[in-house]
């Protein structure tokens, strides 16, 4: 038993490592993916690497008038995926914070790290930092419903909220996520997923207009090293938030309490793979959207609610028990 | 009744029989009144200290009787002289234990605090009198073990609370205030009074535990059941009798709106668990299933209404009444949850509702100090006329935003254990309980969803808006932080706030008894596991577990490691260089450029229209050469309670014209007065024939 705690520690360690390591490329990527599809050739996958290491050189600004929660923001913001990445199931299922927080926690310190960001914008005390966390708080608020009902309906068949058990259910008995149950809250979580990471249609992540700003118009007053952290805390954000989508539905591949050194890196590779496929999709669906008029994106949460509603009700009359 | 079975283990366990909790009971109703007459005999300088440290002491020796009532019970006691006729009968159990050390201790920490609020707010003597009576009439409710007694100390609550809420009477704002409390919390008590009265007739004794053993026809079951939902259901705030709530809130002194609002409110809460599931327990399913509608539809009403308040203490005093319908939700799961067999985790419900309670005391208690604190300091309670505290009242600042973290419900603030074992205790629903759990729990799960995300626009919008940016008035800009007594007084309750966050485990001995007597009720037979609060929170009949204090170190962790990072390449480098803000390129920003908090909830006011209707006017006035150009835009909008304005506004209209019809009848005419007398007696005689 101790050697598989053992070796689920150095899961945990390895998956915030290949988070981290990773998610500069998998936006590098995504941008990429974009250019070529829109007829340029892009900066290359390597240049959001580029980018926070010139910022983490830079010098530090204090914003006049600002306090220490706007200083304090970015730190709390990474912190909060850095500790999702160590417990939500990325590489391995059986992660030894597996049983510290579930998937209530998770949605919660997301929650938090938005509220982190939201008070900073707040703190500037201009007009554009309190736009953007108005937006963000009121989205994150609708949206809300939906992802604990998706929670429910993925708790169903594994009678619990904790991911390991989630995950290892589904690996377990495939049968359990092939259900119209599971279809829809997987529809219902990619909405959530759009709407936590700031992406088109709720929100274009590369915006040069205020007026249309949500997330960056909260970071619109950051440089040097804060600035590092928020951009690589939301390419985080998405890393852990695909990873997640992949391993709930197709899990996989993924190490877990059996698995030894081999099943891990056998877990970092496919988790790689899972993350590039989705991050291509959802890249190249941006090329072919526009952003959502800020008073329709509650009709699509309202929407994304109801598919969350359905999997729920439909898993009470469809589900047989699993174990 | 349970009162019975702990009078037996007081017996059971001789001991050191020294302090008794019927004796601590004696010495806290004597040192009350005794302080009350103090309060009005010592000079006015010195009233606002005597009142503050007796109201102080009072809930102290609340928190002693609770404590006594856990280690050895407190056996049904009669006082016949203290009312005549029925006598009176005290005696609690675990339950009252929970719910009285959760008042003193509120009572401490405000108490503390009004000795320097008072000293500022130049309160009258009478309010200064009433207060520590107020907290010992609260601390013995839950320890009355008749009707009459129960009512008897239910409306000297009510009474000393009204003389508070009238404190600053001068006002106009306060005495519209007074009227509708008083007014619905005498229609509250008339309620009460009118179930409890049936429920004492039918069972033919008016002591708790005769009442308990009764067997009651079906029907009075019910009717005392709906009948004491709403008498204890206005006490607690729910919807829609809660608009005294934020009426009365703003209006009293802020100790007080933390004493209302801590621990008053709390024992409408406690009506609805001593006499709806105890005593008249269990019920039909569709008891439970009432509570979880009407809990669920306060909780989101009142918390879109705090989402678009402007005031702090109107915002605080929704958020009141929010935490009390999840409280009533979680008791309405717990009440389904028994009746369908699955009592597991019924017992993780009741769990959650009294975890929640005593945690949304300490975070609404710390909550309202802190509003008072920047009441005294700065005399604005509007937040669009605030800001800028941060800097000027750093403590202050910091007391408010741990309590706002509390009442958001996220990892790391107070609320956030009893919220996860709230949605534990409704996705844990068996699949064999029906086609009415299986609609309503994930209905009940997105209600707690939504409440939970307006909470934390609430809360962002109450500490954001009024504690960070810059000041939006001359009033916010001059603040001083306050006095020492009041800091320390809010240090009590935030500690509290921290250490329920992170260690649930210290009140699971003030939860452990309490949950086992609703056990009890559904199986009396076989003792179920409790929820065990550790280290780890493992649940009954739950595969899945969180840890708290875990979890906050993995977050403090990771954020030591992201601040390393981020520093990786500052070696050598001094303090940040004070940047101007972006000001898009026109200059200075002004304080007035700044989000408001109308503006900062303005698209959840647009996305709930329908259910919160604002009225909003905007009048454009063009100029005088060309309709094109626009002179000025004038727009105003305010929201009121939409409960109130379509529901009480016609029902007062109403109420008016019927009895401007009766007063025809009053013309003044000896002989019509007698003729009516005469007719009343007749009808009398005939009835009671």
């Amino acid at each position: 038993m101790s050697g598989a705690t053992a070796i689920g520690t150095v899961g945990a360690v390895v998956q915030v490592g290949a988070v981290a390591v990773g998610a500069p490329l998998l936006a590098g990527m995504m941008r990429q993916v974009r250019a070529r599809l829109e007829g340029r050739r892009g900066a290359g996958v390597l240049q959001p690497w580029r980018d926070l290491r010139k910022l983490v050189g830079k010098e530090r600004i204090r914003p006049e008038g600002t306090t220490v929660v706007f200083a304090a923001a970015p730190a709390v913001l990474a912190g909060t995926v850095l500790a999702i990445a160590a417990i939500v199931p990325v590489v391995t299922a059986n992660s030894p914070l597996d049983s510290v927080g579930d998937l209530f926690a998770v949605v919660g310190l997301l929650l938090l790290g938005t509220v982190a960001l939201a008070l900073a914008g707040l703190d500037t005390g201009t007009a554009f930092g309190g736009m953007g966390a108005s937006r963000a708080i009121t989205i994150a608020a609708l949206v809300e419903p939906t992802v604990l009902l998706a929670i429910f309906a993925l708790s169903v068949p594994a009678h619990s909220s904790n991911l390991g058990a989630i995950v290892t259910t589904a690996a377990v008995h495939p049968g359990s996520v092939a259900t119209p149950a599971a279809a829809l809250a997987f529809a219902a979580l990619c909405i959530v997923v759009i709407a936590e990471t700031g992406r088109l249609p709720i929100d274009n992540p590369t915006t040069h207009l205020e007026l249309t700003m949500i997330h960056e118009a909260s970071t619109l007053e950051y440089a040097g090293p804060q600035l590092a952290l928020v951009e690589w805390a939301s390419m985080m954000r998405l890393t852990v938030l695909l990873a997640l989508l992949a391993n709930l539905f197709l899990p996989l591949g993924i190490a877990t309490v059996d698995s030894g050194v081999a099943g891990l890196v056998g877990g970092v590779v496919v988790v790689i793979v899972k993350v590039t496929v989705l991050a291509i999709v959802l890249a190249g669906a941006e090329v072919f959207m526009a952003k959502l008029r800020l008073f329709r994106v509650p009709e699509l949460l309202a929407g994304s609610f109801v598919l969350g509603l359905l999997a729920v009700t439909i898993s009470y009359f469809l589900t047989t028990p699993a174990t | 009744m349970s009162a019975v079975a702990s009078a037996n283990r007081s017996r059971a366990s001789p001991g050191h029989r020294s302090v008794t909790a019927p004796t601590v009971a004696a010495v806290l109703a004597v040192v009350s009144l005794a302080s009350c007459g103090f309060v009005l005999i010592v000079p006015v300088r010195a009233r606002a200290a005597v009142s503050g440290i007796s109201t102080a002491l009072v809930g102290a020796l609340a928190v002693c009787l609770g404590a006594t009532t856990l280690a050895s019970g407190f056996g049904p006691v009669r006082l016949g002289w203290l009312l005549p006729l029925s006598g009176t009968v005290f005696g609690g159990d675990a339950t009252s234990a929970l719910f009285t050390i959760v008042t003193g201790a509120v009572a401490i920490a405000a108490g503390w605090f009004s000795i320097g609020y008072s000293r500022n707010a130049c309160l009258p003597a009478a309010a200064l009198a009433a207060l520590p009576l107020f907290v010992s009439s609260m601390a013995l409710v839950p320890f009355a073990a008749s009707v009459s007694t129960f009512l008897l100390l239910w409306e000297s609550m009510a009474l000393a609370s009204l003389v508070l809420v009238l404190a600053e009477h001068h006002e106009r704002s306060t005495r519209e205030a007074g009227v509708i409390y008083a007014v619905m919390t005498e229609l509250g008590f008339a309620a009460i009074l009118l179930g409890l009265v049936i429920f004492a007739a039918s069972a033919h004794s008016e002591t708790f535990a005769a009442m308990s053993s009764a067997q009651l026809p079906g029907a009075a079951r019910g009717v005392i059941f709906v009948v004491t939902v709403v008498g204890f259901g206005s006490k607690a705030g729910l919807v829609p009798l809660h608009p005294w709530l934020p009426h009365a809130h703003p209006a009293a002194p802020s100790p007080v709106s933390a004493l209302m609002s801590a621990a008053m409110v709390n024992l409408g809460i406690y009506g609805l668990v001593r006499v709806d599931i105890q005593l008249l327990g269990p019920g039909p399913a569709w008891w439970g299933l009432l509570l979880l509608i009407v809990g669920a539809v306060t909780a989101v009403y009142a918390v879109l209404q705090a989402s678009v308040a402007t005031d702090l203490k109107r915002l605080l005093a929704y958020s009141t009444s929010e935490n009390m319908g999840l409280i009533t939700l979680a008791l309405g799961a717990a009440m389904l949850l028994g009746a369908s067999g699955s009592r597991a985790v019924a017992l993780v419900a009741m769990t959650a509702a009294l975890l929640h309670l005593i945690n949304h005391a300490a975070f609404k208690t710390l909550a309202f100090l802190a509003a008072g604190s920047v009441v005294s300091a700065t005399g604005v309670r509007d937040l669009d006329e605030l800001g800028g505290l941060a800097g000027a009242m750093p403590v202050t600042s910091t007391m408010f935003g741990v309590a706002a973290l509390g009442a958001t419900g996220l990892p790391l603030g107070a609320g956030f254990v009893s919220e996860w074992l709230l949605l534990q205790s409704l996705i844990h629903t068996p699949p064999a309980g029906g086609t009415t759990l299986a609609l309503a729990m994930p209905l009940a799960v997105g209600a707690v969803a939504l409440t939970a995300g307006l909470a934390v626009a609430t809360m962002v919008k109450a500490f954001g808006i009024g504690f960070l940016a810059r000041p939006r008035s001359a009033a916010a800009s001059t603040a001083r932080e306050v006095s020492p007594t009041m800091v320390v007084a809010m240090l009590l309750p935030a500690v509290a706030c921290a250490v329920l966050a992170v260690a649930p485990i210290v009140a699971a001995p003030l939860l452990r008894d309490a949950v086992g007597e609703f056990a009890k009720l559904n199986a009396p037979a076989g003792a179920s596991a409790m929820p065990s609060l550790g280290l780890l929170l493992r649940l009954p009949g739950i595969i899945g577990s969180m840890s708290p204090a875990l979890l906050a170190i993995s977050f403090v962790v990771a954020v030591l490691l992201a601040t390393g990072v981020s520093y990786s390449k500052q070696a050598g480098r001094r303090r940040p260089r004070t940047a101007q803000l972006w000001a898009s390129g026109s200059g200075r920003l002004t304080p007035r450029m700044q989000y408001t908090a109308t503006s900062f909830a303005e698209p959840l006011q647009r996305v709930f229209d329908d259910i919160l209707r604002p009225d909003i006017d905007i009048d454009v006035t063009h100029h005088a050469e060309s309709r094109y150009l626009v002179e000025k835009v004038r727009y105003q909008a305010s929201i009121g309670d939409a409960v109130e304005a379509h529901v009480y506004v016609p029902l007062l209209r109403g109420l008016t014209r019927w009895a401007n019809v009766v007063r025809r009848a009053h013309a003044g005419s000896v002989h019509a007065y007698l003729g009516y007398g005469a007719a009343g007696l007749l009808v009398a005689l005939v009835v009671a024939r």
